[in-house]
């Protein structure tokens, strides 16, 4: 059974969620990767204001391939998250309540991660056609001249993913292959 | 003497990088659908599924936004005269195939500056001479989150076998969920540094459950897969039976002095062309 959530997050929602939950998200979400989140960060040192709203805003790892005519995007799944590691503790600490990507996260991550409240979420690595598909809406906030790696806005309709490392620091990338080997390891 | 102009082998470089990035190939397709119905982890079926209802769902878009870097690798055969710049020819190609496909451009100019080509070139070119008068093209577009996973290791002569098989799983290991689990395994055995890190990429070219030509190595392929997958990383590294999908290892002669031994992590997005012109 899929969690419906909306995006951006609200605390509640965020505290609310368990590692190993499926859930469709709904709503407004922002994509950036490694070049974006450097600039983001770099806005950050200098003072200025960030060029999307920030509280409980969820990010999506992910640069996607060009939009075919007539489509909204191109492929769209997510990227390996621990890239984003060095960048991510910052934008939490300043109201990010989400991340979704794939692959393992830091500690340091993790701690920011429960610090805020924040939930980080897995999305189906290699399966960018079909989450193109969950995309209503995508456009260019800033850095066009990243190509795939622009800072966009993107309206989301029941994005699917799964809670991989709850508020409460709970990480599925220990629990489930663990509980797997548990239940199926005696054969 | 044959003469091919590269302007024939630079549109057949286009279409084959369109055709590699929107089609799954056979072998693939067919190892997903036999590792779902083998897979006895709940949340891992699920993730099996969509796995493959992408790649069923996925032309003309993309399978996956990261269409990588072109890896070609031409084996020109020695009685062929190529008319023109085949270096140019394939760039050409790679670049016709990522604008007019629609696939990302993923390559920057500098590694350390990092501004993007535009174009997804240079391709990563491999040629080789060969006996005859063809040209073997393959083309197989390479993501990085599995790139970013490999890893080669100088061995000790005294490693032997034990010393592979640890350093393989080792490296499946630290890799866990970041190459998009399932996994192809291209392991490389001896040359020297580079070398083995060329025949772990070779190695991913060869179709999934083809067997290695030598039966020792053939049963170690059958070996490590085995143990691998009773690693239960799972697809995605949310546990589960099925962490890779194939093993497939490549060996040349080395050195008294060394066994090195490098292991070409591939997604189960295992991309790969080949056409003979």
């Amino acid at each position: 059974m899929r969690i419906e959530i909306a995006a951006p997050l609200t605390k509640e929602t965020a505290a609310s969620l368990r590692a190993g939950d499926s859930v469709s998200i709904s709503g407004v979400i922002y994509s950036a990767r490694d070049a974006a989140h450097k600039k983001l960060c770099e806005l950050i040192e200098k003072g200025e204001a960030l060029p999307f709203p920030i509280d409980g805003s969820v990010i999506y790892y992910m640069g996607p391939s060009p939009a075919q005519p007539g489509a909204v995007i191109g492929a769209a799944g997510p990227t390996t998250s621990y890239r984003m590691d060095p960048y991510a503790p910052r934008l939490l600490s300043l109201g990010s309540l989400g991340m979704i990507g794939k692959g393992r996260r830091s500690a340091e991550v993790i701690e920011a991660m429960k610090s805020a409240g924040a939930v980080y979420f897995g999305a189906v690595g290699g399966a960018g056609a079909l989450l193109q598909r969950c995309i209503r809406k995508a456009e260019v906030v800033c850095w066009p001249e990243l190509g795939a790696e622009a800072l966009m806005r993107l309206e989301v309709h029941r994005l699917p993913a799964i809670v991989i490392i709850d508020s409460l620091g709970c990480d599925l990338y220990k629990s489930g292959p663990r509980d797997y080997l548990t239940q199926h390891g005696g054969d | 003497m044959r003469e091919m102009h590269s302007e024939v082998i630079a549109q057949r470089v286009a279409e084959m990088c369109i055709r590699a990035n929107t089609v799954l190939p056979e072998d693939v397709c067919a190892a997903l659908d036999a590792s779902r119905a083998r897979e006895d982890g709940i949340v891992a079926r699920d993730v099996l599924d969509t796995i493959i209802e992408n790649y069923h769902i996925a032309n003309p878009v993309p399978i996956c936004q990261d269409t990588g870097m072109a890896c070609v690798f031409l084996e020109i055969g020695q009685d062929v005269h190529i008319v023109g710049n085949l270096t140019q020819a394939v760039n050409a190609g790679v670049a016709k195939g990522y604008t007019e496909g629609y696939l990302r451009k993923s390559v920057v100019r500098d590694p350390l500056f990092r501004e993007n080509t535009g174009d997804n070139t240079p391709a990563m070119l491999y040629t080789e001479l060969v006996p005859g008068d063809s040209v073997r093209i393959t083309v197989a577009p390479k993501g990085f989150g599995s790139e970013n996973m490999s890893r080669i290791a100088m061995l000790k002569p005294a490693d032997g076998v034990d010393g592979v098989v640890d350093f393989v799983l080792e490296t499946v290991r630290l890799a866990g969920p970041n190459p998009c689990p399932p996994i192809v395994v291209g392991v490389g055995i001896g040359g020297n540094f580079d070398k083995a890190a060329l025949l772990a990429k070779k190695a991913l070219l060869r179709p999934i459950g083809s067997r290695n030509a030598q039966p020792y190595y053939a049963e170690l392929e059958d070996k490590l897969l085995e143990k691998i997958n009773a690693l239960g990383i799972g697809p995605q590294g949310l546990g589960g039976r099925t962490t890779a999908l194939g093993v497939q290892i490549e060996t040349l002669p080395t050195h008294i002095a060394g066994l090195p031994c490098a292991v070409n992590i591939n997604c189960h997005v295992s991309r790969h062309v080949t056409e003979v012109l």
